[in-house]
């Protein structure tokens, strides 16, 4: 079957099977920076926005998508514009080998949008769907809180 | 050298924009055109003959294109451990084989135009098993009547002791002075056994391989992998063809932790895409990485310590079994390591004797994980010297201090052990193990906690627990390493190195270290890093050898390139060459009134009189491997009631060398400290009586997320140590060697209760504090 997605705020229209998950119909079409790391829903690899709400992407039939709008990482910076949480990420050390970052980003993300004054506990909260082996989370802690207190001197 | 630019900055990752901004490329990443998908059949026994397989079926199924068995595919033995050549790992691994091993196992794998066909197919391959006996306790494995893993055409390529008829996979034996004396004149005697279990590295990019022919009908293999030369040279000759052939390609890499040091999916997936000239994905599924992948061995270490009432250690023997599960990769070396790793920290102990053995036995396979052996001996060697300490009462901080290897001293383990064959001898050029100690202790609020069972409620009580350990930098003379690089017109630098970052921030240090040697900015150095076509050979990361190893070659070979452009100056400047001064960006002459700057070196040599390119590479063999050294403190909770265990603070004190970037030092601290703890507390495999893993997803093998995480401190100590890159030692798996003991310590100093074995479940600890 064939649907028109928004994605990062752009539509395009992508081929599909019933089955498919959402997952692999963007990284089929080219949306790597969505990353699969269990495919069970047990990881957050692959989380994204659906209208602004965190969901794994490999938990959800594309088909079920229709109408909403989904970010990607890709959607919130580029190298040349980076979001104020990727540059924090970048500039705490809160990435090491990465895969979890996109997660791990949009999750700090729809926290941050909710609530930009969070404290440890909600940061802990808000990103315990995201698996990280590499860095202990501490150094994403500090750059959710960077970001945040970057972001809230912004506006 | 205070005067560093660019060595001890905390300047970000080169890669981390790219990741925060999702454009960095992991091997499943990478478009190929109609790859052909891959997918394995895994034994469901744990061990079992193959009488009969069927793939007739399978055949039809449409879009199948080639399925792969024992019948059908090289039978060159190998070890899928990616070590130097030759490997100190046994030969004892096919592509496929007419046995398998354990539950998990290959059978077959299916090539097919779609994962769906590819699907359909592997459920339609009849196989007719014929059941053969299981072992899956180490300890019975070398019972003459133990069913054997391994036949007789298993080797190993090196001269050491291999016995598959008794399902030996490797034994190490070692001693000096007079054990009988020993404890002979010890007052008294601490035996006792430690266990330490299975665990899965967790990276969270599942392994994956992807390989397609380049125009020139080379095949080019985009892996996930920390060795990316040790895989071509694996390929060239399970596959029999042409090493020149042959491109490796480490992308990123989304976390290895030793998981990646093995070569497991890349004969296959090279092997399927050679022989039908397709381009194949190879990716596993999170259970095959817990099923088939590597775990980290489990052991059994038997402590014997012999002491005086004065806490002087008279004695230490140590027996050690180590199980291999079905192969033997990393069978040895993580063996030795465990002795290797351990016995020199306390190296004033005259009489000592360790004896390991790896055995097989129908489980999973074990390989190289972070800590390599080191991390399941400090689990004992600690536990026993809070026990000794406690008996002759002193503190154990004191006691560590009394007894660890210091400054300028040596032990004869150092040069008696070795990778394979035997070690070499070093001394200590660099130890902040006391400052390790006092920092750590005042973070921890030691002499404030300690002996104290601190009760917030009646049914929690707090206690505090230490762990000391080294680890190594890299494997001396064994290991090299290679860098080269050339000079741009805008005085830029692209810097080639075969090291392999796997998201450890190498490719940033390195830059870090071009930079600092050639008085330029990060930017300005562009790494490439692990490519077997256009960067020089490295053995690849692991032996936490990066920074000290491949650290040193791109030292060596930006001091080549600085030499060049000073001879270069000299012609333009004409000033003699030692008159020059070298700055940041410039050279001039000794009163800094003329100079000329990197730009016009380059463009110089390059366009206007005997032109060249300003360019050089350099290798380097470590003559030593000077151990990093650590103390680690754990403050837990013990809920008496419920049995359970929280950390409520850990602090790690490294001595890492100078720390070329501390932030992503402490990174690697951190990271391996959460592992650490994660593995002690709860990580660990379930097996069902046949020998299934029964815990293999994240649901059921539960791994520290974030709001596990307890407050966490990292000391970065300073120190220096000559041999390495601006003194430079390693630090990324030396964390994970305390949590454990740390831990375990920090329960007794709570509720007086010893664990011996890991991990330490509610359950475990209500047991024990019912015999109370
Ligand atoms: S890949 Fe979706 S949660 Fe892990
Ligand atoms: S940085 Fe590797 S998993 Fe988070």
């Amino acid at each position: 079957m064939k649907d028109i997605f928004t994605i990062n705020g752009q539509r395009i229209e992508y081929e599909f099977d019933e089955t498919d998950v959402l997952l692999d119909v963007l990284r089929n079409n080219g949306h790597y920076e969505v990353k699969k790391g269990c495919g069970e829903g047990e990881c957050g690899a692959c989380a994204i926005l659906l209208d602004g709400i965190l969901v794994n992407s490999c938990q959800i039939l594309a088909a079920s998508v229709r109408g909403k709008e989904i970010t990607t990482v890709r959607g919130l910076g580029n190298v040349h514009d980076p979001h104020p949480l990727q540059e924090a990420f970048a500039d705490t050390g809160a990435i090491q080998c990465g895969f979890c970052t996109p997660g791990m980003i949009l999750a700090s993300y729809a926290l941050l949008k909710e609530n930009p004054h969070p404290s440890d506990d909600e940061i802990k909260q808000a990103l315990d769907g995201n698996i990280c082996r590499c860095t202990g989370y501490v150094k994403i802690f500090e750059a959710v809180r960077l970001a945040a207190e970057r972001m809230r001197k912004n506006v | 050298m205070s005067d560093l630019k660019n060595v001890g900055r905390s300047i970000r990752k080169v890669d981390a924009l790219s990741i925060a901004t999702g454009r960095a490329l992991y091997t499943d990443d990478f478009p190929l055109e109609n790859p052909l998908s891959l997918m394995l059949l895994h034994s469901p026994h744990a061990h079992a003959e193959i009488i009969a397989i069927n793939t007739s079926e399978a055949e039809l199924v449409d879009g199948v294109v080639d399925i792969l068995t024992y019948e059908n595919t090289p039978h060159t033995l190998y070890t899928t451990a990616g070590q130097g050549y030759p490997e100190p790992s046994p030969y004892d691994y096919r592509m496929f084989d007419r046995k398998v091993r354990f539950i998990g196992d290959r059978v077959a794998l299916v090539a097919a135009e779609t994962a769906e066909a590819a699907r359909k197919a592997l459920a339609m391959i009849q196989v007719k098993y014929g059941e053969l006996e299981a072992i899956f306790d180490p300890e019975g494995s070398m019972e003459p009547l133990a069913p054997k893993l391994h036949g007789e055409d298993a080797y190993a390529p090196l001269p050491v002791k291999y016995d598959p008829l008794r399902n030996l996979a490797a034994e190490v034996e070692l001693g000096f002075g007079d054990m009988a004396k020993g404890f002979s004149e010890a007052d008294l005697i601490e035996d006792n056994i430690y266990h330490t279990h299975f665990a899965s590295h967790c990276a969270m990019e599942p392994h994956a391989t992807k390989a397609y022919f380049d125009e020139k009908g080379r095949l080019v293999v985009i892996t996930s992998t920390q060795v990316p030369f040790h895989v071509r040279r694996t390929l060239a000759r399970v596959l029999d063809i042409p090493l020149r052939s042959i491109r490796v390609v480490k992308p990123r890499i989304g976390g290895a932790f030793g998981g990646k040091q093995e070569i497991i999916l890349e004969p296959m997936a090279a092997y399927v895409a050679w022989k039908h000239k397709r381009s194949v994905r190879f990716v596993l599924s999170r259970k095959e990485v817990f099923t088939f992948c590597r775990t980290r061995h489990p052991f059994r270490m038997r402590f014997r310590t012999g002491y005086l009432k004065d806490g002087t250690i008279t004695a230490m023997d140590v027996d050690a079994l180590m199980n291999s599960g079905a192969y033997g990769a990393h069978a040895l070396t993580v063996l030795s390591n465990s002795g290797s790793k351990m016995l020199p920290l306390f190296n004033k102990i005259e009489n000592v004797h360790f004896l390991g053995r790896t055995v097989y036995t129908n489980t999973p396979v074990g390989g190289a994980y972070r800590g390599y052996g080191a991390t399941q001996a400090y689990f004992g060697f600690n536990q026993q010297i809070d026990i000794i300490a406690r008996k002759t009462s002193q503190d154990i901080l004191d006691f560590a201090k009394k007894w660890h290897i210091r400054n300028g001293e040596t032990s004869e383990v150092f040069r008696i052990l070795g990778e394979g064959k035997e070690g070499v001898e070093q001394y200590i050029g660099s130890c902040g193990l006391d400052e390790c100690i006092d920092r750590g202790a005042e973070k921890i609020r030691w002499y404030e906690r300690r002996d104290l069972h601190f009760s917030p409620v009646p049914e929690k009580v707090r206690g505090v627990g230490m762990a000391i350990s080294m680890q190594g930098s890299a494997i001396p003379l064994i290991d090299m390493a290679s860098a080269s690089m050339k000079m741009n017109e805008d005085g830029s630098f692209n810097l080639h190195v075969g090291a392999t970052d796997l998201g450890t921030g190498s490719d940033t240090v390195l830059s870090q270290i071009a930079a600092e040697v050639l008085g330029v900015s990060p930017e300005k150095i562009i790494i490439l890093s692990s490519d077997t076509d256009l960067t020089p050979f490295d053995v690849g990361a692991y032996a936490s050898s990066t920074t000290y190893l491949s650290g040193k070659a791109v030292e060596k070979c930006a001091l080549n390139v600085r030499e060049q452009i000073l001879t270069t100056a000299s012609q333009i400047l004409e000033i003699p060459r030692d008159e020059l001064l070298y700055g940041e960006g410039r050279i001039s002459d000794r009163s800094r009134s003329t100079e000329v700057r990197l730009e016009e070196v380059c463009l110089h040599a390059l366009y206007t009189k005997d032109q060249y390119q300003i360019q050089s590479c350099a290798s380097h063999v470590a003559s030593e491997s000077p151990p990093p050294f650590m103390a680690q403190f754990a403050e837990i909770e013990v809920d008496t009631q419920t049995g359970e265990v929280k950390v409520i603070k850990f602090v790690s004190a490294v001595d890492c060398g100078r720390a070329i970037n501390p932030r992503l030092a402490e990174g690697q601290v951190e990271g391996a400290t959460i592992n650490g703890i994660s593995y002690a507390l709860h990580e660990n495999y379930i097996f069902s009586d046949n020998g299934r893993m029964m815990n293999d997803s994240f649901w059921d093998y539960k791994i520290f997320t974030a709001p596990d995480i307890p407050e966490i401190h990292t000391i970065i100590v300073d120190s220096e140590e000559k041999t390495g890159p601006y003194g430079a030692k390693s630090v990324s798996e030396i964390g994970l060697n305390g949590p454990a003991p740390a831990i375990a310590n920090a329960i007794y100093d709570a509720i007086g209760v010893r664990l011996f074995e890991t991990p330490f479940t509610p359950d475990k600890i209500l047991r024990e504090l019912k015999k109370l």
